[in-house]
């Protein structure tokens, strides 16, 4: 299989689940705000900063109210992380890899760029907001799901699992982050306002059922972290996706070794996080750590088989 | 839009199917009948069949200047264009012997050039040449052959001489649609197949690839073959997709190769480096490698030259042969055929008038109302001046083109092509077309049986590329023997 195929299936993966993660986030930020009292700490600028493109935020726009928020997390074409974007890159990617994905696959990514593009082409955003985002939501959904039942699970289809795996889990621990916001509310008692905080957090990630359903106790902030972080079952949590990554790279893939040393070494500080601490101090520490540590895993993923620049790799057999 | 073949006339052009009104020629008239009886209703009805097969298929062509929308549907004309198979069979022989003397003059320009010293072919011709590449002097590729893969464009004229308009030794496209038309005419009318032996075209990839299997530097049973594409924004992307598919070969662009210090190509897999054999490259010369061509190519391969000429990896076709397909080479065809074969072309070039010439730059100025004038290296129709059909002021700036630079322009009389019945809108009306059969050479040579046929869909237009509003029929080799 040519590298550059690889590489773009990776990335194909990689921008569909950013899109959808990006739908369901401005989703419920957007219901958050409506929720929490004013003044709690909790603003529309918080947005940008778990997006990650603040910079260019910064440059751009000259506040951070709601309506350039939300302009900049879904339309705005020249912020690499809008949903626009996202969808746009996930159809040039895939474009070029048509003849290795089911050819339903392309006709669904490029329908949706085109739904999306139409909708948020208008000067004024869509009144129906949130129908448009669950829309979003569950037509990304669809193509995972159209993948994984008719493409053949070879070394094809283990780059678009590492892709989305890998981007959920920078979205997952993006989202945790938010939950290190240090809340001021006088008058509200605190332990109340950090539920709900953490309630929304678990709502982002469509993670509350779940919760609900397996840890089965009141929504606490160490109880949310451990089931974000180290819980196995959960698609969303980190800990799962980093298995699905471990198990592609592993199984099925040559020359494997530095990659999968990075996931395990993220694995092992995943597992080895006391999540009673992390609470109390350190949680915004430890997720920049994680972020270095996707960042280092993408590197060795690229290294070793987009653009061989390993020495294992460029060896010629 | 019943078809009545006595209201079908074709006038002063030759029609490949109806010979006067009401008179289908022996081989076609089966099929014209066929079409006879079929009511209005139920020829609509095949033709949408065809429209949709297309478009389920995906059989789309890229025109560069409508920018961001790359994929559009080539008009498809149900209605097949018919060759007697006796009458082919001459054809073949004709195309075999050209390219034939064409490979033995590439050979020679690039090595010992007996036929500049002898002063056949005007030497300046080819140093003056912007196809003619020194970066290949010297080069011996296997059996001697550079150009694997040729298009030759046929046109008929109005007394039923077939000529030889242009060779096309780069990266000749079209042979895809050639499968695809077949296949959609299979699926429209299918009893016709059961009435007529038809010569088959479906084995065109596997003939391409035992070709290109033929020039492994390697004796191996499965060499590595990729073809070579400039990527999605090229015209032909499709193209190059259908015959990777088909010949089970990886497409690969400029970027997935690389040459090592050992002077092999290898593309980069997730498996490391591979050792690539042969490049059915569908990359013009000038991008294919930045060391040797032009050093802006993001297209080519650092290198790819050098891995050529050390024989490490054959490439087709070679670098270089597109300097016999420069419309003023095209010119002494018939004398490089008798150079080498010793032998009278069976198939005769279109008269042409050389503007380098004095004397024929002259009548050529005289007369540019009533002649087509090309330029010696563009392709696709670009570039070039329709006499009968061009404004004064078109006229004008070609007159000043050619005076600028008498090199660079031939001038051929305006043929009157042949036509075919085609359907517009709700008439069959008479279209002119041509045809281009691809001939595959190395030790063995290979001549698809017909070719793809270009049919222009505006009323009395020539130009039957498909940049500029041509279609395409399906072409038959029809077994008339016995009958």
């Amino acid at each position: 299989m040519l590298s550059r195929v690889a590489e773009r299936l990776y990335w194909t993966a990689r921008y569909l689940e950013r899109a959808e993660n990006t739908a369901r986030l401005v989703k419920v930020y957007s219901y958050m705000m409506l929720d929490l009292p004013n003044g709690v700490g909790i603003n529309w600028r918080q947005l940008v900063d778990i997006s990650g493109a603040h910079e260019h935020f910064d440059r751009n726009y000259r506040s951070s109210g709601e309506r350039n928020v939300i302009k900049f997390m879904l339309s705005d074409t020249d912020s690499h992380g809008s949903l626009l974007t996202s969808l746009a890159m996930a159809r040039e990617n895939m474009r070029t890899t048509r003849d290795l994905v089911p050819s339903e696959g392309w006709e669904h990514v490029n329908e949706l760029y085109l739904f999306a593009r139409k909708k948020l082409g208008a000067k004024t955003l869509p009144k129906d907001r949130y129908e448009f985002l669950s829309q979003i939501v569950m037509r990304c959904q669809q193509i995972t799901g159209l993948l994984a039942g008719t493409m053949s699970h070879g070394a094809a289809y283990q780059f678009v699992r590492i892709g989305r795996n890998l981007e959920r889990a920078d979205m997952t621990t993006r989202m945790i982050d938010v939950g290190s916001t240090t809340l001021i509310a006088p008058g509200v008692e605190l332990e109340r306002l950090e539920n709900r905080l953490w309630t929304y957090v678990l709502r982002s990630l469509s993670a509350h059922q779940m919760y609900r359903l397996y840890v089965r106790r009141q929504v606490r902030p160490e109880r949310v972290l451990a089931f974000l972080l180290q819980d196995c079952d959960f698609p969303r949590s980190v800990g799962h996706t980093l298995g699905e990554i471990a198990s592609c790279i592993e199984k099925r893939l040559p020359h494997n070794e530095e990659p999968l040393r990075a996931v395990l070494r993220l694995q092992r500080l995943v597992a080895d996080a006391n999540v009673e601490k992390l609470h109390t101090e350190g949680l915004h520490d430890f997720i920049d750590r994680m972020q270095l540590e996707f960042g280092d895993l993408h590197q060795q993923i690229s290294g070793t088989w987009f653009s061989l620049e390993l020495d294992d790799a460029v060896k010629p057999q | 839009m019943e078809i009545d073949w006595k209201s079908y006339d074709s006038g002063e052009f030759y029609d490949e199917m109806i010979s006067s009104p009401g008179n289908p020629r022996r081989a076609a008239r089966a099929i014209a009948g066929y079409l006879q009886r079929l009511s209005a209703k139920q020829l609509g009805r095949r033709q949408n069949a065809a429209d949709l097969a297309i478009a389920e298929m995906g059989v789309t062509f890229t025109v560069y200047s409508e920018g961001t929308n790359i994929d559009r549907t080539w008009p498809f004309d149900i209605i097949p264009r018919i060759i007697p198979q006796t009458e082919w069979s001459g054809i073949e022989e004709g195309l075999e012997q050209r390219m034939t003397a064409l490979n033995m003059f590439i050979h020679d320009i690039y090595n010992d050039q007996n036929i500049l010293k002898d002063g056949i072919v005007p030497e300046k011709l080819i140093t003056g040449s912007k196809s003619f590449l020194p970066q290949c002097i010297g080069a011996s590729p296997r059996y001697n052959v550079w150009a694997h893969i040729c298009g030759s464009d046929l046109v008929r004229d109005s007394d039923g001489t077939v000529y030889v308009l242009e060779d096309n030794l780069r990266v000749p496209s079209g042979v895809s649609y050639m499968i695809e038309n077949r296949g959609i005419t299979k699926r429209v009318f299918p009893e016709l197949f059961r009435k007529h032996r038809i010569l088959p075209v479906d084995d065109y990839p596997a003939h391409l690839f035992d070709m290109l299997a033929s020039l492994s530097p390697r004796p191996l049973d499965y060499p590595e073959i990729v073809v070579m594409t400039p990527g999605i924004y090229n015209s032909a992307y499709f193209e190059h997709a259908f015959l990777a598919q088909q010949m089970g070969a990886e497409l690969v662009e400029g970027g997935d190769l690389v040459v090592n210090d050992d002077d092999c190509v290898y593309m980069k897999t997730i498996d490391g480096l591979q050792r690539v054999d042969v490049i059915y490259r569908r990359v013009n010369d000038e991008f294919l490698d930045p060391e040797a061509f032009r050093e802006d190519s993001v297209l080519g391969v650092r290198g790819l030259l050098r891995a050529w000429r050390a024989g490490n990896v054959a490439l087709a076709n070679a670098p270089g042969a597109g300097v016999a397909d420069d419309k003023v080479i095209y010119t002494y065809v018939p004398e490089v055929i008798k150079y080498y074969l010793d032998q009278d072309p069976l198939l005769p070039n279109v008269p042409s008038y050389r503007c380098e010439n004095k004397l024929q730059r002259d009548y050529v100025l005289a007369n540019l109302a009533t002649l087509v004038v090309k330029p010696a290296n563009e392709s696709g129709g670009y570039g070039m001046l329709v006499g009968p059909h061009a404004s004064a002021a078109e006229r004008n700036k070609f007159a000043g083109l050619i005076k600028h630079n008498p090199r660079n322009y031939i001038a051929q009389p305006a043929l009157k092509l042949s036509t075919a019945p085609t359907i517009c809108g709700q008439h069959v009306e008479p279209r002119h077309l041509d045809l281009r059969p691809f001939i595959l050479q190395s030790d063995r040579t290979y001549v698809t049986a017909g070719g793809l046929t270009r049919v222009a869909l505006r009323k009395g237009s020539l130009v039957v590329n498909s940049s500029q509003g041509g279609g395409s029929k399906d072409t038959w080799i029809v077994e008339t023997g016995g009958n």
